[in-house]
């Protein structure tokens, strides 16, 4: 088994963060895909959402998962040169770049955000990446800054009891 | 109340080994808007599509989530199905659970379990949020547009003139031909280039389906995939050519001489000419910028002697619109200037010359009659030099890349030397040979064995003049040690590069280039002759440097996709585009800039405000070029920009569905 099994098993200190990943549909989540094709392991703390490019997730959707208490967020997309819809990466990298600082200034750890460039062919890069910042969010734990709003009771007027 | 059916799918035991789907179907029982849930072994299978659509009229479910493996997989299946039930195909969202949950965790079920039951949740309040969606329609105009009239232009013209499609051919110069025309014979058969390029000239001409547009250019492009006006700009030839019958008087008698550019200057033309002897259409222009009539106002000899009174000296450039479904670029390409290599001397010596130069030289009906003599004295060279890689992988002084064809000329031209000029000596200074053709490697290893042309491995240093011969100064790399020749002649062979314009015209017509200014393909491997932007192809060397039968077989290529495109009567379109609430668009023009496909433009509408009708700009978006990236709607301020099936409202809803099973804070 390869270190990140070893990672995944070793890593019972209790706090299980969870990470949102936002992936393009053209790149990174066939990379998503293929890791799961080859049965690459990573941590099951990593949720992926699918956009159709990077440049679609505005730094709002970003911001609003850490209020809602996320405790980590990676938006992932074709390799700069690569984008499907030739520049979206670009504006991706860019408006990121703005964004980490603000998540900086506004107390958020820069740990806790990442930009990465994952293609459709790099299944080993999402399991390695998801991997090691699994890991970080773990060491440095819970967000608890921002969190200040869960709308249980306008969103989820049926749940049961065991999310509150 | 929205009325959301579930199904979770097991995969065999895919997804059931470490995932349990009856627990994850149990989770979703009682979630917003879920009114069913439920589990079952293969959801594609017939009976598992089945349960679906009986599921769906029975439980009156007015939206879909399937947990099973990758959309990318099997979402048009179950899109198919929900249709078939009578739901529209875009309500609909699938749970990756399997690529992206059963088969990367399979030691922890508890937990895989728990992440499968928060992806579909998401699903859920996506799904809850999706918009029923329909694709739309656009007629197709059944006519293309092929820019160049190159040998690739000319045969994806003829391709898809023989599928019954009528093609316009734009060509700049007077006549088609392009450079093919110029180059002698071809490698590696050393059939001559007109005699092949000429009868496929003539084709083109009298096919009733292909309709020449020479000496005119391209001046503005409107529209989309299926309707593209163009207007072209059809430079002032000075000639009708409907009078005119190409008789030549007027070229004969016309006094004034000019460098001519089919020949690169090694003989005159006259100021009314045709490119060469084989041009289509065979009928003159008047080079106003050498014409005596238009300098200073004397001569007027053409229009006086021309038998038919086809010669216009009043004609003016004039402006056609015409709409076509498709269009083709092939553009060709230049070749490098390689005056920045000075220790060659190219424009300083004479009989240093480049390989398009020997073309002529050696061309039968070129200024020489096809003997090779040297520019400077006209005798016959002894010792001929032939340098490669000027210009082609040289990142300092020229062009990364290699260009393909210059190993396989050069290979030819020493041939040809070995072959006219019996006592010859032929030395060809190369980084490497490459041959990578169907006959190349042997077609090189005749050059040496049978030829004996000489390889040297190395670069050459310095070129100078001593008396009437060319000292030529370079080292052998295999042996280490430097060499010098005393030649008589030196071609270069010079990298070929994007045309001057070729950025300017891609941006005019709306599509991407490389950082040489190549165009770029769609995909390197998988679509090699599409543009990004729909209805755009690419031919030839435009989109890299390439050889005749490359060229050929991706004009036949841009052809079929043509075809294809132009056998719609109506285009389909995506229906995931991006829509504007004018309500609250303030017309500031960010998504115009950012939208990589042109597809938004500002808009001016009228309303009534307080009992005055006024008019604003609004962003307006053409979804037939939308591809659906959402750049856009990141930029825009109020938020008036939003993606169809991926809007600002669905994606917060996921955040927030993910984030609201978050434990113990």
């Amino acid at each position: 088994m390869s270190d990140h099994t070893e990672q995944i098993k070793t890593a019972e200190n209790g706090f299980e963060p969870k990470i949102l990943v936002f992936a393009c549909n053209w790149c990174t989540y066939a990379g998503a895909d293929l890791a799961g094709l080859s049965r690459l392991e990573y941590p099951p703390n990593v949720r992926v959402l699918r956009v159709p490019c990077s440049c679609r997730v505005n730094p709002q959707f970003v911001i609003r998962a850490f209020q809602r208490g996320i405790d980590g967020v990676l938006v992932a997309g074709c390799h700069p040169g690569d984008c499907h819809y030739t520049t979206g990466n670009y504006y991706t990298r860019r408006r990121f770049l703005l964004t980490k600082r603000l998540l900086d200034f506004v107390g958020i750890d820069s740990e806790r955000f990442h930009v990465r460039w994952i293609s459709g062919a790099e299944g080993p890069k999402f399991q390695e990446v998801v991997t090691d910042i699994t890991a970080a969010i773990k060491a440095i734990g819970p967000n608890q800054k921002l969190c200040d709003y869960f709308p249980t009771e306008t969103l989820l007027p049926n749940e049961g009891g065991d999310n509150q | 109340m929205k009325r959301v059916g579930v199904f979770i799918c097991h995969c065999g035991t895919n997804i059931a080994a470490s995932v349990d789907c009856a627990q994850v179907a149990e989770n979703l029982k009682g979630y917003p808007n879920v009114v069913f849930s439920t589990d079952y072994k293969y959801m594609c299978s017939e009976p598992g599509q089945e349960m679906i659509k009986e599921t769906i009229k029975r439980e009156k479910l007015d939206r879909v989530v399937v947990a099973s493996c990758s959309p990318r997989m099997h979402e048009p299946t179950f899109r198919r199905c929900i249709a078939d039930a009578g739901l529209n195909p875009y309500l609909l969202e699938m749970a990756n659970i399997r690529e992206q949950c059963s088969w990367v965790h399979p030691h922890d079920m508890e937990r895989a379990t728990a992440k499968a039951t928060d992806l579909v949740k998401m699903a859920v309040a996506k799904v809850s949020h999706d918009a029923p969606l329909a694709k739309s329609f656009s007629p197709v105009t059944k006519r293309a547009l092929v820019v160049g009239g190159g040998i690739a232009g000319i045969q994806t013209a003829i391709d898809i003139a023989n599928n019954g499609y009528q093609v316009d051919i734009l060509e700049k110069q007077p006549s088609i031909g392009g450079k093919m025309a110029q180059i002698d014979k071809t490698f590696p058969t050393l059939d001559c280039s007109a005699c092949i390029l000429t009868p496929k000239m003539v084709e083109a001409s009298s096919h009733p389906n292909i309709n020449l547009i020479t000496y005119a250019e391209l001046e503005k492009v409107e529209g989309y995939v299926g309707n593209f006006d163009v207007t072209i700009r059809r430079k002032a030839r000075s000639v009708d050519l409907n009078k005119c019958t190409g008789c030549g008087t007027c070229w004969g008698k016309c006094p004034t001489k000019v460098d001519s550019e089919f020949e690169l200057g090694m003989t005159k033309r006259k100021a009314i000419f045709t490119p060469f002897p084989q041009a289509i259409p065979n009928k003159p222009v008047i080079d106003r910028e050498h014409c005596l009539k238009f300098k200073t106002g004397k001569c007027g000899l053409c229009q006086k002697i021309c038998p038919t009174g086809a010669i216009d000296y009043t004609q003016e450039d004039e402006l056609v619109t015409t709409r076509y479904g498709a269009i083709v670029m092939a553009t060709g390409y230049e070749l490098f200037d390689h005056s920045v290599y000075g220790e060659y001397g190219y424009g300083k010596y004479p009989d240093v010359i480049t390989g398009l130069h020997f073309e002529r030289l050696i061309n039968a009906s070129g200024p020489t009659m096809g003997k090779i003599k040297r520019p400077s004295d006209h005798t016959e060279p002894k010792n001929v030099v032939f340098i490669k890689c000027v210009g082609s992988r040289d990142e300092t002084k020229g062009k990364a890349y290699c260009s393909r064809t210059c190993c396989m000329y050069t290979a030819k031209q020493a041939t040809l030397v070995r072959e006219k000029i019996k006592d010859s000596n032929v030395y060809v200074f190369y980084m490497d040979v490459r041959t990578p053709g169907k006959g190349y490697e042997e077609f090189y290893n005749r050059t040496t064995e049978t030829y004996g042309a000489h390889y040297i491995r190395g670069r050459v240093s310095k070129i100078t003049q001593d008396g009437d011969k060319l000292r030529v100064r370079g080292e052998d790399t295999l042996l280490g040690r430097p060499v010098e020749i005393e030649a008589d002649m030196v071609v270069l062979a010079t990298a070929m590069v994007a045309n001057a314009d070729a950025a300017k015209i891609a941006q005019l017509v709306g599509f991407s280039y490389d950082k040489d200014d190549f165009y770029t393909e769609s995909h390197p491997k998988l679509a090699p002759v599409e543009t990004h932007t729909a209805g755009v192809f690419l031919a030839g060397a435009c989109q890299g440097p390439k050889d005749i039968p490359d060229s050929v077989a991706q004009a036949g290529a841009a052809a079929v996709k043509v075809c294809a495109l132009l056998s719609k009567d109506m285009l389909e379109t995506e229906p995931i585009t991006s829509e504007v609430d004018t309500k609250t668009c303030a017309g500031c023009g960010h998504c115009v800039d950012v939208c990589p496909y042109h597809a938004i433009s500002l808009t001016t509408i009228e309303e009534r405000l307080l009992g005055q009708t006024i008019t604003r700009s609004v962003a307006n978006v053409n979804t037939s070029l939308c591809q659906g990236c959402g750049a856009c709607t990141v930029t825009c301020r109020s938020s008036s920009i939003n993606l169809r099936h991926f809007t600002n409202e669905q994606i917060l809803a996921e955040v927030d569905a993910l984030c609201q099973t978050i434990q113990n804070k």
